[in-house]
Formats: C-alpha cells, sequence, structure tokens
C-alpha cells in the first residue's frame, strides 16, 4: 500500500489523473526546474514519520522533563511572570476562527479579528491613557528598540539615554537594533538608596542631540520612578521625548503614563491571559500620542474604524495607514515588521474586558499586599534584607542576603520544592547577594509562609 | 457541482455587535479574585501609603464593565465573523495557509509548556530545552545549513538576524564591513527584504526581473561589486517559480565577494527535494507559521528561524542551547562574537513546539509528500485557472509551478472591466477566501493562488469552477461582481474614509473626542 497520512487529502489514483489532466507524466516533472546537481539524492536523515498516538506519546514524556509554575511556588519574574489566566480567556482565545486566521487582507471576511484587534488597541488605551496604540509587537524588549528608532526618525536626533536599573536584556535587543545605525545609548545613574534615577547626571548627560529619555516604571528592580514629571519636564524642556515601559497591570493603581507625559509607551503585555510559555509568544504593547509626526512614523500595524462605501454606511474595521508598512514602503518603511502577535493581542483583549474597571484596581492591590506581605516577612530573617532598597514598589523587589551566597540560597529553595527569584548578583553587584523576587495574585499565603520559612531554614544553615 | 458553486453555498454569520465599551454597564463585573487573607493584611497594614501620591492612579481607568457571559458571547460572536483555515480553502499566495493539526495546539497546551518560565533552573526544563534542540537538528538537515537559531520571532525578525550576521561576517571576517553597503535585491522580493535590509543600515539596489519573470542575471553581474554585502533570493521567487539559475547567481556574488541570503517564505515546495545549504547560500530564514504549519493567529505569532554556514555560527544570536555529554541541555551565552540578543528570551517557544509536533508527525516520509503534493495542487490550479477565458500565466510559461501560481486577470479587465480586486471580493461569496492580490507588482492583475497540500482535489476542482463562474458574471451580469461581496458579514469597506485624517479613528477614546468634536 502506498505512503498515506491523515493531513494530505490526495490518493494515489487522485494524484495520477491530476498529473494527466495538466500534461504531467510524474511529479518529479514538476520540479524540472532545479538543476540536477541541487536534486536531494537521499532522504532527510530525520525520523520516520510517526502516527498521532506515538506523537501524543513523546510529547508527554518531553512535557514530564519539565516542572510548571502554577503551582505558586516560584517566585520568577524579571521580564514576564506567573498570573492566573481565567478560563474564559483560554476557551475564547483558542477559538479557530481567531487561531487559524491569517492577517486580516480581506476585511469583509474578517470583521471578527479586526473589530477585536480595534478593541484591544482601545483597551490599551484607556489603561495607558494615550491615543494611539498598535494592534501588537513582538516583545517589550523589540517595542523599546523600535520605540527608540521612532523617536530618532522623529526628532532626527541621535542620542539616547536610559535608567540604569532597567531590564538589561530590554537594552542589550535594543543595542542589537540600533547599533548597525549608529544611535548613540547612554545610561543614567541612579541613587543605590532608592532606585530613583540621578537628576543631576540626567541633566549632565542632557543635551541637544538626545531624541529621547526613557523611563521604566516600575524598574527591573520592582522600584518606582517617581520623578516622572521632574523627568518629563526636562525631556520637553530640551525638546525630546519621553518613552515610558510599564508594567501594564499595575495601571489600575499606579498613575499611567500618558497622564505623565509620555509621547510612546511601551509594555511587555504577557501578564494580560498570556502564558509564558517559556518565553514566548509574548505581547509587545506599543503606543503614541495621536500626533500626525508620532503616528505616522509608528511601527506595525493598525486598525482604523471606518464604514461601509454604500449607504446605510455599517460600521466597520479595517487596516488602516499602511503607507508606513514594509509591504507597500519597502526600504523606506516605518520597520519590517509584518507577522505580529495579534493572537496575544486578542488574549489581551478578552482578559482586559473581563477584568474590566474594577478588576484592575482589585488586583493591582491583590498584588501589592501579597509582595509587601512577602518582603515584611523575610526581612524579619536574620541576614536577609527586604526589599534591598528602600523605594516603594508594587510586584518585585530585590531581597539581598547576608553571610550566604545567591546561587546557594537558590539551590536550597530547589531541593525544598520551592524556586527563588533571579539572581541579580552578577548584574547589580552593588547589592551583593541577591535575587529579584516576584509575587503575584497566584501565591498565596501558604505558599509565601513556606518560602519565608525555607529562607529562614537556610539562613540558619549558613550561620 | 453546479448547485456546489452557487454563491449561496456559503452566508457569513452577521452580529450587528456593539463594541466591548458599549456593552459597558455601571457596576458589572467579569471577574473576582479571593479576598485578602487577614494575616496578610495585619502584617502589611495601610496599603494607601505603599504607592507614593504622585504615582497613584487618580481616575479609575475607563475600562467596561461587562459580565462574564456577555463577554464570552461578544467574542464568540465576534469569532463567528471571522474567517478562517477551518471553514475553508484559504489560498492567499506566500502565506501558506494549510491545515493547522489539532494536534499542534495539544502539545503546545500542556501546562508544563505553558507554565514554563524563561529562568527557571535548567534543571526543570529540560523538556523545552530538549524540543529545542532537536528541531534545530531537523530544521539543520532539512535546509543543509550548519546551525540555527530559533529566536526570530517572526520571518522579518529572522531576515533582519540574517542580515545583521552577513554584516557581521564583513565586519570580523572580511573586514570590509566599511566598504560593503549594498543589499542587492530582487524587485519581485516581498517587501520585508528590503525593509529588513534598510533597518540594518544597508542601502537597496533593486535587481530587476528578467522577460521570464527570474532575477536578471546580467542586472546582477553588472550590480554586484566591491560595495555590495550580499544578495537576497527568494527561492521558488514569488511568480511560484524555482531560481533555476541560482548556482551562477551564487557564483556571481560571492566572486564580488558578497554571501547569498536564502527566503525560504516559500519553503513548502522544496522539503527533501532540495537544501539551500547545497546551493551556495549562506544564511536562510524559514517561516515555521508557513511550512510547519503552526497557525497564523490572524496576524502571529510566527518564529522565523535562520539557518548559517558553518563559518556564521559564531555570529548567532544570545543564546545557543548546547548538550552535554550526559544528554542534558543548557544555554550557553558566551558567545563574543553574536550579533547580540534580538528577543527577550528564546523566541516563540509556543510556536516551535507546534512545528516539533508537525515534524514529527510527517517525517522524513511526509516532509517530501508535502512538498510534492503542494507543488502538484498549485500546478494543477495554476493550469486550470490559466486556461479560463480571460486569465493567464504570466512568465516562465513552460516552467512548473512551485507551491504557488500568479495568474493574470489582464485579458479579463480589458474586456470586461472586472478587476483582480473584484475576483478577489466575489469569491468571497462562494466561501473561498481571496487570493493575495496586486503582488508581485511584475503581474498586471496578479492573483497569487497557493492552494497548499492540504487541500483535496474536490476542493481545487470546487475553486477552478468558481473562477469559470466569475469570469461568466464578469461577461454576462459584471454588476454582480463589482459589487462583491454580498455573502460576508460586511459589504466593501471604506479603506480611504478609515485612513483620512478627518475620519482617520484608531481607538475607541478618539472616536468619542471625535463625537464631541
Amino acid at each position: 500500500m502506498s505512503w498515506k497520512h491523515p493531513w494530505i487529502p490526495t490518493t494515489d489514483e487522485m494524484r495520477q489523473e491530476m498529473l494527466r489532466s495538466i500534461d504531467m507524466k510524474d511529479i518529479t516533472d514538476l520540479f524540472a526546474n532545479i538543476p540536477d546537481e541541487f536534486r536531494l539524492g537521499h532522504d532527510l536523515d530525520i525520523p520516520d514519520s510517526r502516527s498521532e498516538i506515538e506523537v501524543t506519546n513523546r510529547i508527554l514524556e518531553l512535557g514530564r522533563k519539565n516542572k510548571p509554575v502554577n503551582d505558586g511556588r516560584a517566585f520568577l519574574g524579571a521580564g514576564v511572570a506567573p498570573h492566573y489566566i481565567p478560563a474564559a480567556v483560554v476557551s475564547l482565545g483558542s477559538r479557530s476562527e481567531f487561531v487559524t486566521a491569517y492577517t486580516s487582507y480581506q476585511p469583509e471576511v474578517s470583521q471578527g479579528m479586526l473589530q477585536t484587534l480595534f478593541e484591544y488597541q482601545s483597551l490599551m488605551a484607556e489603561l495607558l491613557d494615550i491615543d494611539v496604540v498598535n494592534s501588537s509587537m513582538y516583545d517589550m524588549a523589540t517595542s523599546l528598540a523600535e520605540a527608540v528608532r521612532m523617536a530618532v526618525r522623529v526628532k532626527k536626533r541621535n542620542k539616547m539615554l536610559f535608567p540604569r536599573t532597567m531590564n538589561p536584556v530590554h537594552l542589550k535587543v535594543t543595542e542589537t537594533y540600533t547599533e548597525p545605525v549608529g544611535i548613540d545609548l547612554e545610561l543614567v545613574a541612579f541613587d543605590h538608596e532608592t532606585g530613583l534615577m540621578s537628576l543631576d547626571d540626567l541633566n549632565e548627560k542632557m543635551d541637544s542631540s538626545v531624541a529621547a529619555i526613557y523611563i521604566e516604571n516600575p524598574s527591573y528592580l520592582g522600584t518606582f520612578e517617581t520623578q516622572v514629571d521632574e523627568i518629563a519636564g526636562i525631556a520637553h524642556d530640551a525638546g525630546a521625548l519621553v518613552i515610558a515601559g510599564v508594567d501594564i497591570l499595575s495601571l489600575g493603581v499606579v498613575r499611567s503614563p500618558g497622564d505623565y507625559g509620555a509621547d510612546i509607551v511601551i509594555s511587555e503585555g504577557q501578564p494580560l491571559g498570556i502564558p509564558m510559555s517559556y518565553g514566548g509568544p509574548l505581547l509587545g504593547v506599543f503606543g503614541c500620542v495621536n500626533n500626525r509626526k508620532l503616528v505616522f512614523q509608528m511601527p506595525g500595524r493598525l486598525v482604523g474604524m471606518t464604514r461601509t462605501i454604500n449607504e446605510p454606511h455599517d460600521r466597520g474595521f479595517v487596516l488602516t495607514i499602511s503607507a508606513r508598512e514594509q509591504h507597500i514602503r519597502r526600504e523606506k518603511a516605518t520597520s519590517n515588521i509584518c507577522s505580529n502577535q495579534a493572537l496575544m493581542a486578542v488574549q489581551a483583549a478578552i482578559y482586559t474586558s473581563l477584568l474590566g474597571k474594577s478588576g484592575f484596581r482589585e488586583l493591582g492591590e491583590t498584588i501589592l499586599y501579597h509582595s509587601h506581605y512577602a518582603a515584611k516577612r523575610l526581612d524579619q530573617i536574620e541576614g536577609v534584607n527586604a526589599p534591598a532598597l528602600d523605594g516603594p514598589f508594587w510586584k518585585e523587589f530585590v531581597v539581598s542576603f547576608q553571610g550566604i551566597k545567591a546561587e546557594t540560597v537558590h539551590k536550597e529553595l530547589l531541593k525544598r520544592n520551592l524556586h527563588g527569584g533571579v539572581i541579580l548578583s552578577d548584574q547589580f553587584p552593588q547589592f551583593g547577594e541577591s535575587m529579584l523576587l516576584c509575587v503575584t495574585e497566584i501565591h498565596t499565603r501558604e505558599t509565601i509562609d513556606e518560602l519565608v520559612s525555607a529562607v529562614s531554614d537556610i539562613m540558619e544553615g549558613a550561620q | 457541482m453546479a448547485d456546489r458553486i452557487s454563491s449561496r453555498r456559503f452566508r457569513q454569520a452577521y452580529w450587528k455587535e456593539p463594541l466591548i465599551f458599549e456593552l459597558s454597564e455601571p457596576g458589572m463585573i467579569g471577574h473576582t479574585f479571593p479576598s485578602i487573607d487577614s494575616d496578610i493584611i495585619d502584617m502589611v497594614g495601610d496599603i494607601d501609603t505603599l504607592i507614593p501620591d504622585v504615582l497613584k492612579r487618580k481616575h479609575a481607568p475607563n475600562l467596561p464593565e461587562v459580565s462574564e457571559p456577555r463577554v464570552v458571547r461578544h467574542f464568540t460572536r465576534l469569532s463567528q465573523m471571522n474567517f478562517s483555515v477551518t471553514q475553508g480553502t484559504y489560498p492567499l499566495g506566500s502565506c501558506t495557509m494549510k491545515y493547522n493539526p489539532a494536534e499542534n495546539e495539544f502539545s503546545a497546551n500542556l501546562s508544563s509548556f505553558l507554565w514554563a518560565h524563561p529562568y527557571q533552573d535548567e534543571s526543570q526544563v529540560q523538556g523545552s530545552l530538549e524540543i529545542m534542540w532537536e528541531l534545530e537538528q531537523w530544521l539543520s538537515e532539512i535546509t543543509g545549513m550548519s546551525a540555527i537559531t530559533l529566536q526570530p520571532a517572526a520571518g522579518a525578525q529572522g531576515e533582519f538576524t540574517g542580515v545583521l550576521i552577513i554584516r557581521a561576517y564583513h565586519k570580523c571576517i572580511s573586514e570590509e564591513c566599511e566598504q560593503r553597503t549594498e543589499m542587492l535585491i530582487p524587485d519581485a522580493a516581498h517587501g520585508t527584504n528590503p525593509a529588513s535590509a534598510a533597518m540594518a543600515g544597508y542601502k537597496v539596489v533593486v535587481i530587476p526581473s528578467d522577460k521570464e519573470g527570474l532575477v536578471d542575471l546580467d542586472a546582477v553581474k553588472e550590480a554586484a561589486g566591491s560595495s555590495t554585502a550580499g544578495l537576497m533570493l527568494t527561492n521558488p521567487n514569488t511568480i511560484g517559480v524555482f531560481e533555476k539559475n541560482i548556482g551562477e547567481i551564487s557564483g556571481i556574488v560571492h566572486d564580488a565577494g558578497g554571501l547569498l541570503y536564502y527566503d525560504g517564505a516559500n519553503f513548502n515546495a522544496i522539503m527533501g527535494i532540495t537544501r539551500p545549504g547545497d546551493m551556495g547560500v549562506a544564511v536562510v530564514h524559514l517561516n515555521l507559521h508557513k511550512t510547519f504549519s503552526t497557525p497564523h493567529g490572524g496576524g502571529g505569532p510566527g518564529a522565523g528561524p535562520v539557518g548559517v554556514v558553518k563559518e556564521l555560527e559564531q555570529f548567532l544570536p544570545i543564546p545557543r542551547i548546547r548538550k552535554r555529554n550526559d544528554g542534558s541541555f543548557f544555554f550557553d551565552y558566551d558567545l563574543p562574537q553574536s550579533i547580540g540578543h534580538v528577543q527577550s528570551y528564546y523566541g516563540n517557544f509556543g510556536v516551535l513546539v507546534r512545528a516539533y509536533a508537525y515534524a514529527l508527525a510527517l517525517g522524513k516520509q511526509g516532509l517530501k509528500k508535502v512538498s510534492e503534493t503542494a507543488v502538484l495542487n498549485a500546478n494543477y490550479v495554476a493550469h486550470h485557472i490559466s486556461n479560463l477565458d480571460g486569465f493567464t500565466l504570466p512568465f516562465s510559461k513552460d516552467a512548473p509551478r512551485m507551491h504557488e501560481g500568479v495568474i493574470s486577470a489582464e485579458a479579463l479587465k480589458e474586456s470586461t472591466g472586472i478587476t483582480a480586486m473584484d475576483i478577489a471580493k466575489r469569491l468571497l461569496d462562494f466561501g473561498i477566501h481571496a487570493p493575495t492580490i496586486y503582488f508581485p507588482l511584475i503581474v498586471n492583475e496578479a492573483l497569487m493562488i497557493e492552494p497548499t497540500e492540504t487541500e483535496s482535489k474536490e476542493e481545487l476542482d470546487l475553486m477552478i469552477e468558481v473562477y469559470r463562474e466569475i469570469a461568466k458574471e464578469a461577461r454576462e451580469s459584471p454588476d454582480i461582481v463589482k459589487s462583491a461581496p454580498h455573502s460576508t458579514a460586511i459589504r466593501r469597506l471604506d479603506e480611504y474614509y478609515a485612513a483620512h485624517p478627518k475620519s482617520l479613528t484608531l481607538s475607541w477614546r478618539i472616536h468619542k473626542q471625535k463625537q464631541q468634536g
């Protein structure tokens, strides 16, 4: 019997019939344009085809080699974080009408995706207090990199100032994106007690070549930048833009970046109902003020509201102002981005709709309680300083250890079926042996208490 | 058949569904969280002081207040107004809209994969690492390249990564980075190619197509020289034909001191048949959301792995996966020559799991059969549609098509006034998604049709008959075509109105501002 597969609905007989009808004898005739010297003369050296049962078994076997962190026993953040995902987000977000569609090039049959993305843009705009949000970038790191390139285009200036407390990987991705076009990236010093940006150093580095200042709020170290109005003032007085990177989930309780004058706003959308999935797919949130100079320099797709050509002019949605994009502008495009993270934007829209006005506040306060409870309890342990910085924090905070390596604490926690935070000792040596803990709504009093007693136990063992 | 080709075979759902904001009713909630443990409240005390006044949100965000059932109904209704590949033929050229196996979704949605944190201790994520390592091995073999990075999140990011690697080569190996400022790109290339090259700082030199629709060899010879960094070749190209002169192109580019980049967007035609690595190619990217059946999600996520030859391995993005002698896996960050990070973490892992499950299910026999069948289907459709009155198959008439065929409806337009756009809209009425239209620009009234291997002969015959029917309508009752679509959720939309400065509305808050004047 000939080789068959359930995903290839063509029998040998059909194949022969089709070949005959196009005046071809053999399948190999179809590859006549490939020079003989380049024809692969052998089978690929990859595994043989497997049935669905065998694939499932292999996938389950690989799954067993992972330890999922949905039990509230891992306190990891630093860019993405474990958050609860409502069942309705999973159920609606996995509808095949959304999942298996392409980009909405034919709006008349794609109103579902287009309206959902318009709602995503609108919901993010309300959280961020900024008028225009695109329909997604890959992740927060590439959002930042594109924001920097956009600021440089808008301002025709070539220098960019970043807080030293920012997410180091976001900075590295930005370096990759800006190095080829020679954008000058400079770091501004911070106060080691509070985590605040040094305004003296900022003023010193500020000059007429600065395109934008980046504010990360809260910073990678978890602390809030409270001098937002001063920093925005310094930027705007010098004719520069403000790019703000925020934790989108914090915005039920924390002041919006639009309110303190940010011109471009970015965020990681993963907390909005998107699984961490070992670091991807994530969701790059990207917005800017409604100023034509900025909007027309924006990267990424935008969905706009419109109406039918003919009366009665029903409301509808289309991809719009795409003359910024690569398929039209080619090398003059604002970015090369084409495929984005639309399905993640759908999930974020559903999540944000469910939580609504009160849900964001409730969740913001829950996280505030949980993280501060964890810090207070840890701080009571001899040799532990939590938070290690004095500045206000929301979800993440630095904890430092005396008389023991952070790496040792990490390993000892693993033995107790707990996972500590990202170790900061190399990235931020000024805090000594330290890690960045992240506490969210999925952590309970019980798991936090277990963490505290484990750390206490580990510290005692080290004395 | 006559009954089946009726435009009454399809009628899309329509709900006059308000925006989520318009469904808001004060006091309604869609989700709750556990109440705070009393011990926690006692310990933390008053939270009002925890966020300084200057950073407190004074006014709650203007988010809608909607109950869970209403949210569920809202997005279910919206989903019903969205055509997808699980509903019908979606032959968008260059997009490879094949069936997305249910098995892929099962695999990616295991909680062990969804709930893995990217910074989790390596001992707890060996399953994730093994998937990525094995997938790298397979893609390396399928492309014939020495090493693969899975980090790029999409094809365009793969291109950018690949071009940066070419740039690193000229910086560190040829030491001619300053001098090599130009990237050669055929005029029929996807727009991402010139955009990616420009992002990496290159000047784009456009290479025209010859009368066969292939890259013009003489033009390459003329353009290639001491300032050439490389040439980006899409193969099979965007008219669906294999660039048979790739050996010569590769020779010219190499003689000039440049590198050949292979855009693998159209890889669905060549798996197990030929490999870029055997053609003198230095860098290649794949689109897993095309060739490896990972769903496109209405615009993304994708994954755009990049393969390179041995000499360029040192430039691949940070980090890289390595295997220890004991069989365990780890990330290597010690890569001093690397172009750096292009993503926060390791790429779109959830997409990679789907591609892994797909490749495992098809294996060596299946991937080759996929390409053979995809090519047969494309030729079958291109042959029969181009034989219909009003349609032609321009360029390389005697060359078989690969994954897709680009049909011209110019003759139909001349005789009836019906354009490629009209045909695209009318196809929707028959429950068949439109092809890619007006691309590549070298074909007038272009209809770029890529059926893929997951369409059966029955579906293909139906599509061909629908084209016949539309051509007939164009001659006999053109108004029905010009005013199409009729069976979709909504009629033709005003794109000019959407983009006009006076009516440009990109969010609900802009809409409200406009309403208030």
